[in-house]
This record gives structure tokens, sequence and C-alpha cells, in this order.
């Protein structure tokens, strides 16, 4: 099982580390090719904007669109998040517009308010540290996503069916629950695909 | 819940890499730069090379230019504070500014101290061109590094040099037994604890882009090869003859930096770069690297 990691721009070598802490082979990707080997794909933290623009540039809107029809699963950290959702708050324009969500950009203010938290997650026994970086907040999601955290009373993780989302940046961590948590999706996505 | 944390401020930096974080004066020139897909903008009054024309004490900016560049852009903003101006820094801060370069490029407030920067919420960047300074900044509390190079010249060769002398010397490190550890971080002048996480690690504990001297997307792709994390270009965009053109081919540049049929693409018709200046026909006195040690 192979897990790629969007490496475009942004924190990537951190997933890699996390994501192999996690059991998984885990590579950069950098161009659509690369994309039919893998099982599934983390959209990294960055910068959005920067991110966004780049996926156009290089062929990576449609691909990714793709990947996701095939079933293959998608993990978006905090502008992975952004790049994932189908509305982004006060823009007319969105990304891959996968995942059934209204996100706000910089929802906690700049880079002075950015903070570090214990954070409970569904589906994870004990809270994961979380670190939250210029983060965006899940403002609205359809009846089809799962709310898997809420910090004071917002949305800060979700998932739908095979798509992953977090505000903040489980890489920066040791603790590699959340992956695992997403290896495992790829795991199953995998088996049902083969079937 | 924690603000400030070094996870926090290092983790900021880290965001930033594989990005381009560039200079600009105004806000129009801000919004040429996200449109183009930089990763950050640091909001000067002047970028380095008319600092160096202009001569003079160079200091933080005007207030009012930041604010105008924090206004309509929605991606970081840095800007500079003079070495050792704890007050340009706290009023930076006050602002709301999202990263601070306590920086050579201005004239320095103090010859002696930098910034006690562990004491601030707001993350720093400083300049290195060896892993003695690195180390140093980052013991005062430096979330991110950058080579210093030789800002304004659009002249490569110092950022070379500095990139390289880092990288080797942390190769350098991780060969050494204990006791010559010990020495090691005696003739550094850095802390015993600080060098040995670098000789286990392998590398430095913050982001290290590149900055002084990028004028072409080839120059930001070196740099990615020789290991940067990032690149900061200063007068290379806006004292360029076509910045939108520019901007955009130094940021494919820096994510392809191993696709030479891509660059050659994007350098094409770019018009002519920054001119640049030879160092050797720098002063002592110009030399800006020798600020701040």
């Amino acid at each position: 099982m192979k897990i790629g990691v969007l490496a475009l721009q942004g924190a990537v070598a951190e997933h890699i580390r996390s994501l192999e802490a996690a059991g998984a082979e885990a590579v950069a990707v950098k161009r659509i090719e690369e994309l039919e080997e893998l099982d599934g794909i983390v959209i990294p933290g960055g910068e959005s904007t920067t991110i966004g623009k780049l996926i156009r540039k290089y062929g990576f809107l449609e691909a990714l669109k793709e990947f996701s029809k095939q079933g293959k699963p998608l993990f978006g950290t905090c502008a992975g998040l952004i790049v994932l959702a189908n509305k982004i708050d006060g823009q007319d324009d969105a990304h891959l517009q996968l995942m059934d969500m209204v996100v706000a950009r910089n929802a906690f203010g700049r880079q002075r308010e950015s903070f570090e938290t214990d954070l409970p997650i569904k589906g994870i026994e004990e809270a994961i540290r979380a670190v939250f970086i210029r983060a965006p907040l899940i403002k609205e999601v359809g009846s089809n996503v799962e709310v898997l955290s809420v910090y004071n009373d917002e949305i800060v993780a979700a998932r739908q069916g095979h798509l992953l989302a977090c505000s903040f940046h489980p890489e920066l961590t040791d603790d590699y629950r959340l992956h695992a948590y997403f290896v495992d999706m790829v795991k199953e996505a995998a088996e049902s695909i083969t079937k | 819940m924690e603000t400030g944390t070094s996870r926090v401020k290092r983790g900021m930096a880290e965001m930033q890499k594989g990005g381009v974080i560039m200079d600009v004066m105004n806000a129009e020139q801000a919004k040429i730069a996200e449109a183009a897909g930089a990763t950050a903008v640091m909001a000067l009054e002047r970028v380095p090379s008319d600092i160096r024309a202009a001569g003079g004490v160079a200091r933080m900016a005007d207030p009012t230019i930041v604010e105008q560049v924090m206004k309509v852009v929605s991606i970081p903003v840095m800007a500079k504070a003079r070495i050792g101006h704890i007050v340009e820094a706290r009023v930076l801060e006050s602002m709301g500014v999202d990263y601070i370069d306590e920086s050579e490029v201005l004239t320095p407030a103090d010859e002696v101290f930098h910034i006690s920067k562990n004491d601030y919420t707001v993350p720093f960047v400083c300049g290195a061109k060896d892993l003695g300074e690195a180390l140093r900044r980052i013991q005062e509390g430096a979330a991110m590094l950058r080579t210093k190079g030789e800002p304004g010249t659009g002249n490569i060769v110092e950022a070379v040099r500095h990139l390289r002398l880092i990288n080797g010397q942390i190769r350098k490190v991780q060969n050494l037994s204990k006791d010559e550890l010990y020495h090691e971080a005696k003739v550094l002048g850095v802390p015993y604890e600080l060098l040995l996480q670098v000789a286990e690690n392998g590398k430095l504990p913050v982001v290290n882009f590149a900055a002084g001297g990028v004028a072409t997307p080839s120059d930001a792709a070196l740099m990615m090869e020789l290991g940067a994390d990032g690149v900061f270009v200063g007068s290379g965009i806006f004292k360029s003859d076509s910045p939108e053109k520019f901007a955009r081919a130094i940021v494919e540049a820096t994510t392809h930096y191993k696709d030479y049929k891509l660059i050659a693409e994007v350098s094409k018709n770019l018009g002519t770069p920054m001119k640049g200046i030879e160092i050797s026909k720098l002063n002592a006195s110009e030399r800006m690297q020798d600020r701040g040690l």
C-alpha cells in the first residue's frame, strides 16, 4: 500500500515521516502521472492560495477529482482542508470541491493567535495534541459529512466516506494516531476497490 | 490552549516550505506577489538594492505600508526590524505582523545584542552565514533561518557560499565524537545541547530558506538543489523588467527545481533581470552579511 503526499508546496516531509510511522509506504508527488500507483493521498498544510494555483497549473484539479471518483482516499490538513472543500467562505471560487462543507480561511486570526491544544477526536481513544497555525474552520457541513472533532463549538475535523479533513497539523507532533486512522481508511478502500 | 509555543512558531515556517517569499513595497505589489503564488510577502519601505543605493540609516518600514499590505492579501505578511531593536519588533508584533525578520538589511540598532526572541508571541526569522550564527539565532528564539547572502546585489554567490558552508558544517558535526563536539561548541560559540541535536538529526531544528541575491528562476532552483527549504526574493522581482512574469517563473522553478525543461520554459522571454553587483566591488562597510554575528 502506497500513500502519496502532494508536494507542490508545504509541509511534505513531516507527513511522509508520520505516514511511515503509521506503517504505510509514503512518497512525495509532484506530477499527475505519479497518482496512478497510489492508494491514497495527503494534501498537506502550506499556503492554500499557492497550492491552489499550482494544482491548476499542473493538471491536478481534474486528476485528483478522478482519483477521488475511483474511491481512493484523500486527507487534507489545514490548507489541504481548504483545497478539498466545496465552498470557501467569502470567495466565489473553490478548488477540488470534493467535500460537502463550507470553510473559512484564517478563521482564528493572524499568526499571533495560532495555538496548540489537546483535542478529542471521534474514533481515537484519547485526545491528541493539535497544532493550529493560521488555521481554517469548517463553518457548515452537509448531511453526508460526519463531524469528528469540535473546538469551541466550531468544527475542526470531519469525514465524508473516503475523504478526511482537519484544520490542524497532526504531522507536526510525534502522535501518529490520526495518520494511522487515515492509513486504515486507505486499507479499507484498497480492499473494496479490488473486490 | 497555548499560543506562541516553539512548535507553533516553527510550524508556521514549516508551512512555507517549497515556497517563495517576496519583498513588496506597497499594496499593489503585494497583490501581484499573491497572484503569482507567493507563500508570504515581506512588507518594506525599500527593497535592499534601493537601500544600498540610498545609503544612510535603514529602519523599520512606515507602519502604514505594513498595514496596507496586510489589508489586501490573505497570505502571511512579514516585516523587518533592525537587529537588536526591541521596540520596532514590539511595534510590528502589536500590529499583528505574522513573522518578523530581524534583519541585517536594515542598519543594526545594537552591535552586541540580538533581540531575545523567545519572549515574543510572534515568530522571528534571522539571517545566518555559518552554523555558529544559525545556532546562536535559534538559541535566542529564531523559529526560522535564512542565508544572509549579500542582499540587494542580485548576485547569488554569497547565498551559495552560506548554504554550502552551513550544510557542510552540519555534515562535519555528524561525525564528531562527544569530546570533539564539546570543543566544536566552544569554537562555534554555541550551546552544546543545540549542537548535539544537530549532530544527531543531521539537520537544523528549524526551516532554513535561501536569501540574499536570488534574481532568476534558475537561482531559486539552484538554492533548492543545494538544500534550501524555500526562497526569499528581495529586489529580484520588483527590480526586474516584468515583475509578474518573474514572480510566477520563480514560484514554478522553486516547486519543480529538478525539472530543467520546465525551468527553461518559464525562463523564456522574461526580459532583463535586476542589474546586479559584483561582490568584490563592495566596500567592507557595504557588506550587509557582516552585520549581526
